[in-house]
């Protein structure tokens, strides 16, 4: 074993390595979507949002320098986004699934037209933390370099799990999400609060999108993100608005997203591109089993368009 | 002035019969094409301010998206070679709209398409042209149909919400041909970019005589046409509208609105997968990765510009299909990238979804019945 092979063991610990690596974009994604779907909102734009913030982490760090800046800027260019998403969608009859589609199309558009300088430059990544020193097998000690954002993201999830329950303002965003009128009843502005709920989930997304360019794969390029926004969307929608199963969700999905590249790795090549949508299917199997055209989903906030 | 106005409206209501005024017969109309021109025009001024920031005239920018989408001949003939599948992706969205479905896999239902017109072609490599052709176009339209009659059918059937489930669908089939196309189709000679076996020169489907334009635009007009017919003027367009307006209702009396929906999604993903028969007897004359140009994501935005309404989205499918065959000139003359026309088309789409909320609001059109 000292020599490093561990044969076919690679496969479960890739595996299990990905769930860490490939899963903080889809847990920083869907808990930021969590926020804005519990305040009545749901933005299918953040599939934009994060190749907007993948764009402007890894130019800010290579500009500055300082690649926790692009984590910084990647963040505020996702809160913008959110800000248009909640102001286009607080004009009257205007469909907020509708808007998520344009700003979906327009985030990418905008990221690929600024982000064409960038994808010569190496910009510097976010570093690691090697939780794997007492290993001499160099696949464990890969699998368990860890970034801090993973560390942020698991540490998120139970923070608004008991700020949703307990604070005030936990409890204002899921009034404005279960009834606008007794949000408005209450005295407070229903568009101010989805437009801080759409933006602290914008701000999430943007940072999610800074890790796919920051640390993994960590270059820029225009095949950066294929899917992980919208399937992160998906994954709020049978995590049941619960955080803390958007995170036990998100690393399924890291470990099925890793897969196809394990397997690779092990020279099963066969069936690579399937093994690549794994995560896709897996979303959709899980919608199907889930959902029910008899009753709408438990936990579902009643003013989100997309379950009434 | 004020008078004036309720005389009018007296009169509306004491004799309904009577000439109810230009503006109140036609506000309407005008109102859907002013209000999404003006859409357009906010956006393409935003553009401006937006390449203006980065060093370049707006003022040639206008001139060489004229020049590029409308200025010649040449020009024209482009756009519409980019219109054809624009029209039949954009149908996908549309038809499913008018039972209040938002559908967004059409790209996925493209591939799909391709990908099944193809394989017809290459099974059937000794049958005459037209056979081969009219293999092609059905196995496209089914393919594509039963990819988006899934999504249809999960929505009906398993409550899934078919804008996620069909987009979903675009990644899964993206990876089928992917891994199809790498693998048992795959032609060994294409090396660098793996591809399936040509169709075959004879059995490209061509262009309309003295055109460069290939027949694809035509089959793209008659399914608009065709789709509007049977939107309009059908019981079961009809039908699908009544139940697009109120399912309760729909059910009340006595509609069978899973049907509806496997049908019209049925119809919806098979124009989708025409598109994709098309760019591959048309254009490409093989599958490959080259299929996934991201017309079926450019048609959302057309059908939503053409208020999901089928007449309409032919003109603004050539409007599109200008924007993005002017992309080449932009990038030429001007240095922008090519991504500029993605920029543009998601202002035009946050512009149009922001003007729903003028209807009915403006002024001179507050007459209208």
């Amino acid at each position: 074993m000292a020599d490093g092979t561990i044969g076919l063991w690679t496969v479960p610990l890739a595996v299990f390595g990905g769930a860490i690596r490939v899963s903080t974009p889809f847990l920083f994604v869907s808990l930021g979507e969590c926020i804005t779907e519990r305040s009545g909102r749901i933005n299918l734009g953040l599939e934009g949002t994060l190749v907007m913030g993948a764009m402007s982490a890894y130019g800010i760090s290579y500009l500055s320098g300082s690649p926790w800046l692009g984590v910084l800027a990647a963040g505020i260019t996702g809160a913008l986004l959110g800000a248009l998403h909640a102001g286009i969608c607080s004009l009257p009859r205007v469909n907020d699934v509708a808007v998520g589609i344009a700003l979906m199309l327009f985030g990418t558009g905008l990221a690929f037209y600024l982000g064409k300088p960038l994808i010569e430059p190496t910009a510097p990544r976010l570093p690691a933390i090697d939780f794997g020193w007492w290993s001499d097998v160099s696949q464990v000690r890969s699998a368990l370099r860890i970034n801090v954002l993973f560390l942020i993201g698991v540490a998120l999830a139970p923070i608004l799990y008991w700020a949703f329950r307990t604070t005030r303002w936990g409890l204002l965003i899921r009034t404005a999400g279960e009834s606008s009128d007794a949000a408005r009843a209450m005295g407070h502005s229903v568009f101010a609060i989805r437009l801080r709920a759409t933006m602290v989930g914008g701000f999430l997304a943007g940072i999610g999108g800074s890790f796919l360019s920051l640390f993994y794969p960590g270059s820029w390029n225009e095949g950066l993100s294929s899917g992980q926004g919208i399937t992160a969307v998906a994954l709020v929608i049978f995590a049941r608005w619960d955080p803390m199963l958007c995170l036990w969700a998100s690393l399924a999905f890291g470990g099925a997203a890793a897969l196809g590249p394990a397997l690779q790795s092990v020279g099963v090549t066969s069936g690579y591109h399937l093994f690549n949508a794994a995560p896709y299917i897996l979303t959709l199997a899980i919608m199907i089993i889930t959902c029910s055209p008899k009753r709408t989903l438990t936990g579902a906030p009643a003013e989100l368009s997309i379950t009434r | 002035m004020t008078s004036e106005v309720a005389d009018s409206v007296e009169v509306a209501e004491i004799a309904p019969a009577a000439d109810p005024g230009f503006l109140q017969r036609y506000g309407g109309t005008i109102e859907y094409i002013l209000i999404p021109g003006a859409a357009l025009a906010a956006a393409l001024g935003v553009f401006g301010v937006f390449v203006a920031l980065f060093g370049k005239n707006p003022l040639d920018l206008y001139f060489y998206m004229y020049q590029g989408a409308f200025g010649s001949w040449f020009s024209w003939q482009n756009t519409l070679t980019r219109t054809a599948p624009l029209i039949l992706t954009a149908l996908c969205t549309a038809l499913p709209a008018q039972l209040g479905m938002v559908i967004i896999g059409g790209e996925g239902a493209l591939l799909i398409g391709a990908l099944s017109a193809t394989g017809a072609a290459l099974l059937m490599q000794s049958a005459p042209p037209f056979v081969v052709q009219l293999a092609m176009v059905c196995a496209g339209m089914i393919g594509g149909g039963l990819w988006i009659m899934l999504a249809g059918g999960l929505r009906q059937y398993r409550g899934v919400n078919e804008t996620i489930s069909s987009l979903l669908l675009v990644y899964i089939a993206l990876a089928v041909l992917n891994h199809l196309v790498e693998g048992v189709m795959r032609d060994p000679a294409s090396l660098n970019k793996p591809s399936t076996r040509e169709i075959g020169a004879a059995n490209m489907i061509g262009s309309i005589p003295g055109t460069d334009v290939h027949w694809g635009l035509v089959f793209g007009l008659v399914a608009a046409v065709a789709s509007y017919i049977l939107i309009y003027h059908t019981v079961f367009g009809f039908a699908a509208r009544v139940a697009g307006g109120n399912v309760r209702a729909a059910r009340i009396v006595g509609l069978n609105v899973g049907k509806l929906i496997l049908t019209i999604c049925f119809l919806a993903g098979a124009f989708a997968g025409l598109a994709g028969m098309v760019e591959v007897a048309a254009v490409q004359g093989r599958t490959n990765a080259n299929l996934a140009a991201g017309y079926g994501f450019t048609g959302i935005l057309v059908a939503f510009l053409a208020r999901q309404n089928p007449l309409a989205i032919i003109p603004v499918a050539i409007l599109l299909g200008g924007i993005s065959a002017s992309g080449g000139l932009l990038q030429r003359r001007l240095g922008l990238p090519d991504a500029s026309v993605l920029v543009l088309q998601g202002i035009i789409f946050v512009a149009v979804l922001a003007s729903d909320a003028l209807y009915g609001r403006i002024g001179f059109l507050k007459g209208k019945s």
